[in-house]
């Protein structure tokens, strides 16, 4: 039943044990999808409210993540009668693996949606090291 | 007189309540809940004034082009399609938490609204859908008189 529940639900992100958020908005996990094909990796994912200008990307080591700041929606003439999701900012980190090339990440945004692609390395090339008779 | 009746039907002595049977309760309990399935997409948010409401819904990724919002009488309908991602040979999907598809959804309104007043926006992957409500709808103020 759990794993149901966080699959229909935005899942908030939860913060380490002895760590607080300075912030009151909520964070959450972004739904993502990720692909892979020979030549690079697709990631895809949802931030609804985020604009080029809201999205984060920092690569720490091998920890890629990813931000989004959901523009502020004030309603200060209307009240909220029901609601069945929260707004918030969103944040999810992934391990890269060594064979993604760094320098070429590329991202963009366009209708809430960030997509990331993260292109291969070319494959070492075997080296040939010759021999020298002594 | 009451005693005598808890002991007939209950394994216990002195009419405590048959445990064994709360466990089979519970279990019928449980057959009949479903958490989490079945949830309307898309979640929406209802925001309200005395002069309008405003609807939001989360649709990130969905194709602009496909959104139709409509309102017949006090129903509001919100239908749309948020397409797959472009495949090719050779896919590996590690993650696929996003969803994709035709989606449509009827909610109705608490109250009349103005049809042709109605307004639509989507931005960044949220759609607001603004309406104004009907002047017979509007609240009105009834001033009370002391007596």
């Amino acid at each position: 039943m759990r794993t149901q529940m966080m699959q229909q639900q935005k899942s908030e992100k939860q913060v380490p044990a002895g760590q607080e958020r300075t912030h009151t908005r909520r964070v959450y996990q972004p739904a993502v999808d990720i692909h892979e094909t020979d030549a690079e990796l697709v990631l895809r994912a949802n931030m609804p409210g985020v604009d080029n200008r809201g999205v984060d990307i920092i690569l720490e080591d091998d920890a890629l993540t990813v931000r989004g700041r959901a523009a502020e929606a004030g309603e200060e003439s209307r009240s909220l009668t029901y609601a069945e999701y929260g707004v918030g900012d969103f944040e999810r980190t992934f391990v890269l693996s060594a064979e993604v090339d760094r320098d070429r990440i590329e991202a963009s945004i366009k209708n809430g949606v960030l997509t990331l692609r993260l292109p291969k390395a070319a494959a070492a090339r075997a080296r040939k090291i010759a021999v020298k008779a002594a | 007189m009451m005693l005598d009746n808890w002991s007939q039907d209950s394994l216990w002595e002195g009419g405590l309540p048959p445990l064994g049977r709360l466990g089979e309760e519970i279990n019928e309990l449980l057959q009949n809940v479903r958490v989490g399935v079945g949830r309307p997409y898309p979640a929406l948010n209802v925001w309200t004034s005395e002069r309008d409401a405003l609807v939001t819904a989360e649709l990130p990724g969905a194709d602009p082009a496909s959104l139709d919002v409509a309102v017949v009488g006090t129903s509001l309908t919100l239908r749309g399609r948020r397409p797959e991602d472009p495949g090719s040979e050779n896919v590996v999907y590690h993650r696929r938490e996003r969803g994709a598809g035709e989606f449509s959804r009827t909610v109705e309104l608490p109250f009349r609204v103005e049809n042709e007043k109605v307004q639509a926006a989507f931005n960044n992957g949220v759609l607001r859908i603004t309406l104004p409500r009907a002047e017979a709808d509007k609240p009105r103020k009834i001033a009370v008189k002391a007596a």
